[in-house]
């Protein structure tokens, strides 16, 4: 689709990014680590909307968080705008918050039931101290209008929407301070199919529109594949592939990939699909398996895969896998 | 002119929305009836105590050695206490201790624990010292480290008050701190974390009320208890100085001659149970109010 897109410089150059969460006995000794993004890179250019699939627990999330500053990274260069965000954490993160927001995947508990939607969706620009009283009112009915709200859900409180409605709120919660990367974390996974598309439509006109740039993390690969212009996917902490998302949807390199893909089902019941079963059950990230950490459930390892850690290589333009057993 | 109209009908709707919204609020606090009443409660125990301390013909410290323990009569309406005393006008101006230590005790551990139990749910190592340092006031009983802290302070009203705060703000801080635990979990408050809001925002702003109805329920029970122990604390001596009545002390010293003169613990008692059942009326009512769902 842009096949200049390594030419241009990324809005967001994520760097070996890694979390660790320590394990730690009832005297505050730290035992072992569970290694929850491990050596995460990959670039976010400007405008476009980066999927980032995997099965539950392989650390989608916590790389999100790890960008927004929720969760302290444990090692890597997070660069923004040419700056290392994570040179000075504390202070770039309280001024890059505004450039960055995210949009939580329950739409239920994301938002507080004491406060009324005016109050929720003025409070980022109370604390980013942006506008007068009346200009926030005003901007904050404006923004209703844009999620296609109306300016008499001011006073309504969150119990009285459902949950579409509720996450179109969260949307304009995310936008209402003008952000440059919004990180959608599975912002459809709780809705029902009909409203998915909607929400998903809505987020498709917001970014023309505010020229927004997504991180969309789902598990759901024909959501992702709707909205996405490249996809990562992900396996235990690490991005095993990515590419374009018409090249990777056609072409699956990485034996991971291809397995998740082949669980996709196709809108066409005669055609008989070749569905590949992974054996066995996600490794812990306690202490993941030597090697390739996809070796335990692939169908074609050999024993080079149990041995050395795959480097990551691009295989046509803009597609990168790490395996040893593609070319 | 287009826009200049919008704006003008934009202005009139959010006014609209603004006077809607006051008339609903007002409404809502009108259609609770307990809110109403328990209020309604309190508003007249405290007028008992101010105004009604003018209008009875007794001191509350007269004794009359010919009329010891006399019933209710047209002289003395509630009776005579064991010294001669009339007991309406004990009862009214021992209102006034009992609600100034009730009202007190109840107002300083809701706001001392409310900040001990928010902060520690909070911060996680403020937790774990602020909640041992509970855990050791909470090990011994109410009434003995009132009774210590009475002993090192001397007997006057404002100690007992402290006293009692002492006493009792671990509880409050105990349950404002599960329920804040909890809150602190929530999506809503990462949210406007990673928003970049300052932790004093989150705690009082947004955590703060999410922990109001615990709180409300502890601390009208903690209103009732103080105004209880105040009255066991005088009976030991160590609490309000002796001549001066207090509905706890009224109902201790009619507790030695409760088969001869009933009235001089029912009269007290009464007061002591409407003035909480005011309380926690209006506590509920309030809840109810600000509970959006409701």
């Amino acid at each position: 689709m842009q096949p200049q897109v390594t030419e241009k410089k990324p809005l967001l150059n994520v760097k070996g990014l890694k979390k660790y969460f320590p394990v730690k006995t009832p005297l505050g000794r730290t035992v072992e680590h569970v290694k929850a993004v491990n050596d995460v890179s990959f670039k976010l250019f400007e405008g476009e909307t980066y999927g980032l699939v995997g099965e539950s627990g392989c650390g989608k999330s916590t790389t999100g968080r790890t960008i927004l500053g929720l969760d302290n990274p444990t090692e890597g260069e997070l660069l923004y705008k040419d700056q290392n965000i994570l040179d000075d954490p504390k202070k770039s993160f309280v001024k890059l918050k505004k450039d960055f927001q995210m949009v939580f995947q329950d739409p239920f508990s994301s938002l507080n039931p004491r406060q009324r939607i005016g109050s929720i969706l003025e409070e980022p620009l109370i604390i980013h101290n942006i506008a007068s009283k009346q200009k926030r009112m005003d901007m904050v009915m404006e923004i209703l209008h844009k999620v296609g709200l109306s300016s008499d859900n001011y006073y309504h409180y969150p119990h009285e929407f459902s949950g579409g409605q509720r996450q179109r709120i969260g949307i304009a919660r995310a936008l209402i301070i003008n952000p440059k990367i919004i990180i959608c974390d599975e912002p459809v996974s709780a809705l029902d199919v009909s409203t998915q598309s909607q929400i998903i439509n809505l987020m498709q006109e917001l970014q023309k529109e505010y020229k927004l740039t997504y991180l969309f993390i789902a598990h759901d690969i024909s959501v992702v594949r709707h909205i996405s212009d490249r996809i990562g996917v992900m396996y235990l902490g690490k991005i095993v592939e990515e590419a374009e998302t018409e090249d990777l949807i056609s072409n699956p390199s990485h034996p991971y990939s291809q397995a998740l893909l082949s669980a996709v089902p196709l809108p066409e019941p005669s055609i008989k699909k070749e569905r590949i079963i992974l054996k066995g059950d996600i490794p812990s990230p306690l202490n993941p398996p030597s090697g390739c950490f996809f070796h335990t459930r692939c169908p074609i390892a050999e024993d080079i895969c149990s041995e050395k850690v795959p480097v990551r290589k691009e295989i046509r333009p803009n597609h990168f896998v790490s395996c040893h057993l593609v070319d | 002119m287009d826009t200049v109209r919008q704006n003008v009908n934009l202005t009139e709707t959010k006014n609209n929305l603004k006077k809607q919204q006051r008339r609903l609020l007002m409404r809502k606090f009108l259609s609770n009836k307990p809110a109403v009443t328990g209020l309604s409660i309190m508003l007249f125990l405290i007028i008992l105590s101010t105004v009604g301390a003018w209008l009875v013909q007794y001191s509350p410290l007269e004794m009359d050695p010919t009329s010891r323990l006399e019933g209710p009569s047209a002289e003395h309406v509630l009776g005579t206490d064991n010294f001669g005393r009339d007991l309406l006008s004990r009862v009214i101006y021992g209102s006034q201790v009992s609600l100034i230590v009730g009202f007190s005790v109840a107002l300083i551990t809701s706001v001392c624990g409310m900040i001990i139990g928010l902060y520690a749910s909070y911060y996680k190592r403020l937790d774990n010292i602020l909640m041992r340092i509970c855990d050791g006031l909470m090990s011994f009983p109410a009434i003995l480290l009132a009774i210590a802290i009475m002993a090192a302070l001397g007997p006057s009203i404002n100690n007992v008050i402290l006293a009692l705060s002492i006493v009792y703000t671990p509880h409050i801080a105990r349950v404002v701190r599960s329920s804040g635990i909890v809150v602190r979990k929530q999506t809503y408050i990462e949210a406007i974390e990673s928003q970049g809001a300052s932790s004093t925002r989150v705690i009082w702003k947004r955590m703060a009320p999410n922990t109001l109805s615990p709180l409300i329920v502890q601390s009208t029970f903690i209103f009732a208890n103080a105004i209880i122990i105040e009255a066991a604390l005088s009976f030991l001596g160590a609490g309000v100085p002796a001549p001066q009545p207090s509905w706890g002390n009224i109902l201790y010293d009619g507790k030695l001659v409760i088969f001869n003169a009933w009235w001089m613990t029912v009269f007290p008692g009464i007061c002591i149970i409407l003035s909480t059942l005011g309380l926690n009326l209006a506590g509920d009512g309030l809840r109810d109010i600000i509970d959006p769902n409701s």
